[in-house]
């Protein structure tokens, strides 16, 4: 198989990733080798498999819903490039 | 060089000296980064700890002065890290220009567990940026040296945790293994190094790659100290959901009790054809050597081994574009300023994330986009169901597996520049993290100069088996004891 240009804009879009046109093709490239080498997968038989979801065994992680200690908001907060008050502040969502 | 002659402390030693009063902590800290600083030319070293340091240094002095009967075998032995463990207070980047500046809130549960028992950080290591890579050349702060040839690289992605006990600076450090990063950079420098079974460690205070497949561990010189580190680190944690609440089987009570009457496995399919014959050679020995030591060994067969690799390239991206979502410019780390805030995710994350990250959350975005996550997510997930189970039927005719861990010994900086070539370099390890299981990488031997490492590979929740075999090859040969030619000059022994 083999990615357009416009697959590959879409795929960095999803991933909200800023690529430079150099680099759009150097990924539609690379993916392609890539996804070539993983396309093998195709050919193992899993038809009377079914996928894995936690490999440890574990289902389901309870806890008695109670509140406990957690992150004081002055300590969640040191690291935001930009704040207002108790928030983190962004830019326009709707342009 | 033998490392008795080099003057190189294992934890053994240097806890014994402790205890005995014959050294502090604060001098096994001031001497470990001496020789940290001495080897400053491999850049293993991201940066030092400081007051934590200092902090953890004073309070071990004072478990062992006011009562030693409750210093454990870690407490004022010191160690590095891999700069993907939060400490509170201590700057953590992931490798990574997205997270300069980063400054973790808390401490995760495996550093706290450490410090608990009073061992002492003293420096953060280099890593491949979010753990990816199997070279350490993807590091946003430069290349790691191999200690044994600087011109080569240590393996990855926790190169700097392997090259820094390698060298001897540290007698322990932490690093993380996803699809091999603990144990191939063990192999490739010449030590120990251990990857738990999936759900043992707590990944609480662990930035996520892969969460389905990471996994915290150690390295050291000698599979005990493995086991001392192993055994303050394990067992269930309520802040990690996937963390496992079986019981911790006691390691030291398993340890010495070799090989003997075990039965091992070798995986037909992990004598693979690109294999060097240097390595070919010192695995075969190796598997003399245990042979000789009571093991019956026997040929199994993993036939869908040749799909890990393609299995484990679309679980990890696809867990990782997940999991890095959060890189974003708002919370933490790097933010460039745009009015809209599309804007400033797509310029914060375009300049933040270095080539092979943003390589792999272009290729996981892509596999889990709709119209393709059948094709791709749920076909490896169905593939690794097979592996895993492959796994689980050799272990009902054999104890353990035996193999290499690496198919080359560490190559020249540079030698892998297409992304798939160096994504073969783990074809033997990540299996294992797929199937969720314990896998240790020992020396054992030497090919033109530079270290082979055997990996064993036990059951789930096995651990302290897989320790035990380790250690009875360990002490029946003498290649944990090989130093690299360019050892560190500054520092004088302990």
């Amino acid at each position: 198989m083999t990615l357009s240009r416009d697959q590959v804009a879409h795929v960095a879009m999803l991933a909200r990733l800023g690529l430079s046109d150099e680099e759009m093709e150097r990924y539609r490239e690379q993916l392609d080798i890539i996804l070539a080498h993983v396309d093998r997968l195709q050919q193992v038989d899993t038809s009377q498999v079914t996928e894995t979801a936690q490999i440890g065994g574990l289902v389901n992680a309870w806890r008695e819903d109670q509140r406990s200690e957690c992150l004081p908001v002055e300590a969640a907060l040191t690291n935001a490039p930009r704040r207002r008050r108790d928030h983190f502040e962004v830019g326009a969502i709707q342009e | 060089m033998s490392e008795a002659a080099a003057g190189v402390p294992t934890v053994a030693d240097l806890g014994s000296a402790l205890r005995r009063g014959a050294a502090t902590p604060q001098a096994l800290a001031a001497t470990a980064r001496a020789r940290l600083e001495g080897i400053s030319e491999l850049n293993v070293v991201l940066r030092y700890t400081g007051e934590l340091a200092e902090r953890q240094a004073a309070r071990a002095a004072r478990t062992l002065a006011e009562s030693p009967e409750t210093a454990g075998p870690l407490c004022g032995v010191p160690f590095a890290y891999k700069d993907v463990l939060c400490a509170e207070g201590v700057e953590t980047t992931a490798g990574s220009r997205i997270l300069q500046g980063f400054v973790p809130p808390y401490t995760g549960t495996a550093l706290g567990r450490l410090l608990d028992a009073g061992a002492v950080p003293v420096a953060v290591t280099n890593c491949d940026e979010f753990a990816m890579g199997s070279s350490n050349e993807n590091s946003a702060y430069g290349p790691v040296g191999n200690p044994w040839d600087p011109s080569r690289v240590p393996g990855g992605s926790s190169g700097g945790s392997a090259a820094v006990v390698a060298a001897g600076a540290v007698p322990f450090s932490l690093g993380t293994d996803t699809g091999g990063s603990i144990r191939q950079p063990a192999a490739l420098c010449g030590v120990a190094g251990f990857k738990p079974t999936y759900g043992r460690v707590s990944r609480y205070g662990l930035i996520a790659f892969a969460s389905s497949l990471d996994q915290i561990g150690p390295f050291a010189r000698r599979v005990e100290d493995v086991a001392h580190v192993f055994t303050a680190i394990a067992g269930h944690d309520p802040q990690d959901s996937t963390s496992s609440p079986l019981p911790v089987e006691p390691v030291e009570e398993q340890l010495s009790r070799g090989v003997e009457g075990m039965r091992l496995g070798i995986p037909r399919e992990y004598l693979v054809e690109g294999m060097e014959p240097g390595v070919r050679e010192a695995i075969e020995a190796a598997f003399a050597e245990l042979e000789k030591l009571g093991a019956s060994l026997e040929e199994v067969s993993l036939p869908t081994t040749e799909a890990g690799l393609s299995t484990y390239y679309i679980i990890a991206p696809a867990e990782c574009s997940a999991n890095l979502a959060r890189m974003d410019g708002v919370r933490f780390g790097l933010h460039v300023d745009r009015p809209a805030l599309t804007d400033t995710y797509l310029q914060t994350r375009g300049r933040g994330f270095g080539p092979e990250v943003k390589r792999r959350i272009m290729l996981g975005t892509y596999a889990l986009s709709s119209g393709y996550y059948d094709a791709y997510y749920r076909k490896a997930q169905k593939v690794r169901t097979l592996i895993a189970e492959e796994f689980d039927r050799a272990f009902e005719k054999v104890d353990a597996l035996v193999c290499p861990t690496s198919p080359t010994v560490a190559f020249p900086r540079g030698a892998k520049s297409d992304p798939l070539s160096m994504y073969l370099c783990d074809v033997l390890t990540l299996p294992v993290n797929l199937a969720g299981l314990p896998g240790i990488s020992i020396p054992c031997g030497l090919s033109e100069g530079l270290p082979v490492g055997l990996q064993v590979i036990g059951p789930r929740f096995q651990d302290a088996r897989v320790l035990r075999v380790a250690h009875a090859y360990e002490r029946a040969t003498r290649w944990h004891a090989e130093m690299p030619p360019a050892r560190p000059a500054a520092g004088a022994p302990s």
